[in-house]
This record gives structure tokens, C-alpha cells and sequence, in this order.
């Protein structure tokens, strides 16, 4: 088979594949046919038919060894257990958090019921030392928020796990990976609230109360 | 005119710790009275059916978000003049924005202290 009857037989079964299936192809079926243009190789062959042919063939055995190293990685074993597994410590942290910062409240409501029999000036020292430990336990807001964005990061990764799990399985995945595609990023929509919802800032990138402050009295 | 500090203070917020929180800080400054939501919706119903002199919530909850109280008490005439303080860690200035473009009468970004939380109240409410 000449050479330019190769590239538009492959280009065709290609396209074919494509039509059926979008972007998302999985590797055993490109290898499928790969081997069976291969296969069709019949004839003299000229020394352009040999180079594509050999060419061909290294692209099947790169498929094969692609999808035999994927599944030693045991991508499974990521979906069904080191995902969940993560997320119950991480739930776990915000329990234990929650927990312990409940014991600490306790503790300085406790101390606060003392000062109020204490004399004023020691009251008052007392109440300047709960108020800090009040304003301290407000991480437990912020770290269970961000432990919450990181679970969502988590099912997106398993999400993405699930459909190269089906792909090498050989089902086809192709609506799943095409709903999933990369998101460009784009504009916050300030009108659009699924936007403005993002949780707490890493320090270096959120605004202090100050910055916050200018900009509500400049906003208008 | 002094503000009255008996008035009715409704803080919401999803984190039963953070209630706890902002409920002794607001003891610390004064006022007892003091009644919590766990959300906008339990909030609104609240408010509907009390009088409150003050809002104090969070922005990220469910099923209802601070926002969506927000625009509820400002689209409701008996409740649109109460004054209400968004506390929230969402600090991205499109969230500033929005909250004021909702009515919003301050905003506090997470974590605060005692002396932003005291200062943004005389803010909104006056001097006490």
C-alpha cells in the first residue's frame, strides 16, 4: 500500500474515531487501529511505506507500554482508596478542631464567670486575656473552610481518576471527559454568586481589613 | 441618640463555634441579648418574627448564603432599614463589591478582632 494511501486511510479511521467518540479517545482503541492499517500493509513496499510502517509500529508499541505502566499506578486503588482515605482525616481535623476549640471556649467562658467576682482591676486583666483567646479561636472558621476547599479539590482529582479509569478499561468515556474538559479561566461575574463563593484567601493573596476598608468606602 | 445596647443582635453563621465566638464578644462589649442562626433562611425567619436591632453574618452558607439574606431583609419593608455587618473570609474585592451593591452596612473580613468587630458596630450603629 503506497504511502499517501496510508495517510488517507489513517487519517480517515482517525476521523471516524473522532466523529464517534470526540477528543476523548481511549489508547487501546487508537492502538486498534493502528494495528489493523498495519495489518493492511500488503505488497511491495517502497522505502517511504517502510518508514511509515515502522513508524506505525513504534507508535502501538508506545501505546502498549503507556497503558501497561498506567495500570501499574493502579489508578483504582487511588478512586477507592486514598481519595476517601484523605478525606476522613481531613473531616476528622475539622472534628477535632471543632472539638478542641469547643473545650477551650468552655474553659475561658469559665474564666470569664470568675472574673466577674474578681476585683476591677484584675477583671479587667482577665477579660483583655479572654477576648484574645476569643479573637485566636477564630481559626477554627478559616482552617475548616480551607480543609473544605481542599476536599473539593480531592473529588475533582477523583473525578478525573474515574475517566482515565473507564479509558483504560476501554468503555467508552467520552461524554464524561468531554463535560470535564479544561476550564479556560475566566471573569467573576459579580451578579453570578457560584463566583464569589471561593472561600478563605491564602495570606499572601486575601485583603486585610484595611485594604477591605478602602475599598467599601471607594466602591461607590 | 445613644444606642440602645438591649437591643436584639441576630448573628449568623454555620460554624456553631463562630456563633459561640461572636456571641461572648458581643457579651464582652455589652450586649446580652443576642440570638443565632445557622443560616439564612433560619435567619430571615427570625427576623420576620422579632425585632432586631442589628445583623451580624456570614457570607458562605447553606441553603442559604449571607447574600441572599442580605437582598431578602433589604427587599422587605419592615426589615430593609436593619443594619447588617457581613463577617466573612471571602476577602476578594468582587465579593466587597457585591455585598455593597446588595446594602450591605460593613463588611469584616476573617479572622477579625474584637476592636474591628466593636469599631465597624459604632460604625454602623453609633457610639455605645
Amino acid at each position: 500500500m503506497p504511502a499517501a494511501t496510508i495517510d488517507r486511510d489513517l487519517e480517515r479511521r482517525l476521523t471516524e474515531l473522532k466523529e464517534r467518540q470526540g477528543d476523548t479517545v481511549a489508547l487501546g482503541q487508537v492502538g486498534l487501529v493502528v494495528s489493523a492499517l498495519l495489518d493492511s500493509l500488503r505488497g511491495d513496499l517502497t522505502a517511504a511505506d517502510l518508514r511509515v510502517y515502522q513508524e506505525l509500529e513504534g507508535l502501538v508499541s508506545y501505546i502498549h507500554a503507556a497503558r501497561a505502566e498506567i495500570a501499574q499506578l493502579r489508578p483504582q486503588d487511588i478512586q477507592t482508596e486514598f481519595i476517601p482515605s484523605a478525606t476522613d482525616e481531613l473531616d476528622a481535623i475539622v472534628d477535632a478542631t471543632e472539638s478542641a476549640t469547643n473545650s477551650i471556649l468552655d474553659a475561658v467562658e469559665m474564666v470569664e464567670s470568675l472574673a466577674a467576682k474578681a476585683p476591677e482591676e484584675l477583671a479587667q486583666q482577665l477579660t483583655d486575656c479572654t477576648t484574645r483567646i476569643y479573637e485566636a479561636c477564630n481559626f477554627q472558621d478559616i482552617t475548616g473552610q480551607r480543609i473544605t476547599k481542599v476536599v473539593k479539590a480531592l473529588k475533582h482529582i477523583e473525578d478525573k481518576i474515574e475517566a482515565l479509569v473507564t479509558a483504560l478499561s476501554g468503555e467508552a468515556a467520552i461524554a464524561k471527559a468531554a463535560a470535564k474538559a479544561p476550564r479556560a479561566e475566566k471573569a467573576v461575574d459579580i451578579t453570578n454568586e457560584a463566583d464569589l463563593l471561593n472561600g478563605p484567601q491564602l495570606p499572601d493573596k486575601a485583603s486585610n481589613q484595611a485594604e477591605i476598608d478602602a475599598l467599601f468606602s471607594n466602591s461607590d | 441618640m445613644a444606642v440602645d445596647i438591649n437591643m436584639r443582635v441576630l448573628i449568623v453563621d454555620d460554624y456553631k463555634t463562630m456563633l459561640r465566638i461572636v456571641r461572648n464578644l458581643l457579651k464582652q462589649l455589652g450586649f446580652m441579648n443576642v440570638d443565632e442562626a445557622t443560616d439564612g433562611s433560619m435567619a430571615l425567619q427570625l427576623l420576620r418574627n422579632g425585632t432586631y436591632g442589628l445583623v451580624i453574618s456570614d457570607w458562605n452558607m447553606e441553603p442559604m448564603t449571607g447574600l441572599q439574606l442580605l437582598k431578602e431583609v433589604r427587599a422587605d419593608p419592615k426589615l430593609k432599614a436593619t443594619p447588617f455587618i457581613m463577617v466573612t473570609a471571602e476577602s476578594k474585592s468582587e465579593n466587597v463589591i457585591a455585598a455593597k451593591q446588595a446594602g450591605v452596612s460593613n463588611y469584616i473580613v476573617k479572622p477579625f478582632n474584637a476592636e474591628t468587630l466593636k469599631g465597624k458596630m459604632v460604625s454602623v450603629l453609633g457610639e455605645f
